[in-house]
């Protein structure tokens, strides 16, 4: 159910500023930081505890390094080929990943969503696979596909395709039967039917699906990497971090960070523009 | 008529998946993939076991509830504080997306460091991943509320916990418990990575372990448990945001019929 709560405020995080009454007020009160300023700010008190732990001896050195040590680690595997070999190979699990869950899901979730005894058919069936985690299937990858990329394929492919399929049953369950009905008299073939009444209710479902998709197929990524040992960034960790190249662990691991974050950006900014014309966002640029 | 109908919907796939397995399966001997039959009774055999439920299960599972309840206290908690201010909220959200952006297992080889292998980084790790979504939902919960409610609290001067109580925390309860639900699926995957790390017993040890033996229908007994124990803990998730978002959803019924 909580899904579907999700699904109906699409970008609702991406909102602007605070809510009407907490403005007001704060317009009336002292002049105070902006924003993004803050942000910064905290950003720059977090590097500083993370320097002063192990500087001051809080943290053991030789596990927790200095934020700039870490730092300078991180900026060296900028200029390293090697650096970009893993993260163009976790970043291609993913993509791939991600596209072949996001169209199984599309066509398998427009299918079902659209007959009545499919979707009653097929519910118990859903409903018992979904919560499956996507790591008991790690010893099988393991056994089929050994340390390779399809192993980290499987895992990400299994673990998104729930996320998709289970938004787009309900935004096609959403579709508004006078709509439905519309189209069906005014003489619509399946083929238009799908595409200008469906389609259009179940996209910011979609959205939603692939957005929370794209972040689980990244950890997945990382996940299957790290574990099996398929070639990326999840097993340069594991490499620095038995190689006791604790900075170059710490680097790699805010490398992963920062990645997860571009993600997320890119898919809200997509899922912004994709769903421009919806009313959900339209309201948002005009409030 | 109609709850024999019911149950076929409810039976029917299933029942034709297991058929068509068994079917696939029941020629050649495949090694890679079990009978039905042999997975149901490796099944018994090594999960119905006194010393297994007992070494491996349940300090497993104990370890996934410690650090979800842990996970969700401390999220709620510190949600509310950062989200009903809103200087501290512009101030940690960068760190905080970041941290709800970092894959969360690349946190085990981190915590093997700092804290040893042991339980105690079993839980800290499940901790360390699961805080996050509990944690933004709590603040996006708290931030979004209705300015309207937050001031007739104000002005019928209910503060402090009575106002978190009966007003900030219900408000917040449907974004809180979306976060507790994703908080779920990722302790029971950290539970069974950590195992995978480094340990000597646990779930996730035990299925490696059988992998690495090749003792395949065993394996696959491991991956069905790990899958019921998804399901039940889906089942649990379910029945417990009935209860507490019991008024919210009968709000929507209503919102939905009008």
């Amino acid at each position: 159910m909580t899904q579907t709560v999700a699904a109906k405020t699409p970008g609702r995080r991406a909102e602007p500023g605070p809510g009407k009454g907490a403005k007001r007020r704060s317009g009336s009160a002292r002049k105070r930081l902006s924003d993004p300023l803050l942000g910064l700010l905290g950003v720059v008190a977090f590097l500083a505890v993370w320097e002063l732990l192990p500087r001051l001896g809080l943290a053991p050195q030789k596990y927790l390094p200095p934020a700039s040590e870490v730092l300078a680690a991180l900026v060296r595997d900028f200029g390293l080929a090697d650096f970009w070999k893993a993260v163009g190979e976790t970043m291609a699990a993913w993509a791939i990943g991600l596209a072949v869950a996001v169209v199984l899901a599309t066509v398998l979730g427009l299918v079902i969503g659209m007959s009545q005894f499919l979707r009653r058919a097929t519910y118990s069936t859903v409903e018992f696979l979904r919560p499956i985690p996507s790591v008991a299937l790690i010893p099988l990858a393991v056994l089929l596909f050994g340390v390779k990329m399809e192993s980290t394929l499987m895992l990400v492919i299994y673990a998104c395709f729930w996320q998709v399929l289970i938004q787009v049953l309900y935004g096609v369950a959403d579709v508004d039967n006078v709509a439905m009905n519309t189209a069906r008299s005014y003489g619509f073939s399946t083929a238009q039917r799908v595409r200008d009444v469906v389609f259009p209710t179940m996209l910011p479902y979609l959205m939603t699906g692939i957005r929370l998709a794209a972040s689980v197929a990244l950890i997945l990524a990382i996940t299957a990497e790290l574990v099996i040992g398929s070639p990326g960034l999840g097993h340069e960790i594991s490499l620095a971090q038995s190689g006791g190249a604790i900075s170059g662990m710490y680097a790699l691991i805010l490398a992963t960070g920062l990645l997860g974050v571009a993600i997320n950006l890119a898919t809200r900014k997509v899922e912004k523009r994709v769903l421009s014309w919806h009313p959900s966002v339209r309201g948002e640029v005009a409030a | 008529m109609r709850i024999l109908k019911n149950t076929l919907y409810l039976v029917g796939l299933p029942i034709l998946l297991l058929a068509l397995w068994a079917l696939a399966t029941s020629g050649a001997p495949n090694f890679f993939v079990p009978t039905p039959a042999t997975l149901a009774t490796t099944f018994g055999e090594v999960w119905f076991d006194a010393d297994r439920l007992l070494d491996d299960v349940l300090p497993s599972l104990g370890r996934l509830a410690a650090g979800v309840l842990a996970a969700i206290v401390l999220g709620v908690v510190l949600g509310l504080l950062v989200g009903m201010n809103r200087t501290l909220r512009a101030l940690t959200e960068p760190v905080f997306e970041f941290f709800r952006a970092l894959p969360p297992p690349v946190l085990v080889p981190v915590l093997m460091l700092l804290v040893g292998t042991n339980d105690a980084m079993k839980v800290a790790v499940i901790v360390s991943g699961c805080v996050w979504p509990v944690l933004l939902n709590t603040i996006e919960g708290v931030r979004s509320i209705d300015p309207v409610q937050n001031e007739t609290s104000r002005s019928y001067g209910i503060h402090g916990l009575p106002r978190i109580r009966y007003q900030v925390l219900p408000s917040a309860a449907p974004t809180i418990m979306a976060g507790v639900r994703q908080c779920l699926s990722i302790g029971l995957i950290l539970m069974v990575i950590s195992e995978m790390f480094a340990a000597s017993s646990g779930l996730g040890f035990t299925i490696v372990q059988f992998q690495r033996s090749f003792a395949i229908p065993e394996m696959w007994s491991g991956i069905v448990m790990l899958g019921l124990i998804g399901v039940a803990l889906s089942f649990i998730f379910q029945s417990a945001e009935r209860r507490v978002l019991r008024w919210y959803h009968g709000l929507k019924e209503v919102e939905n019929a009008a």
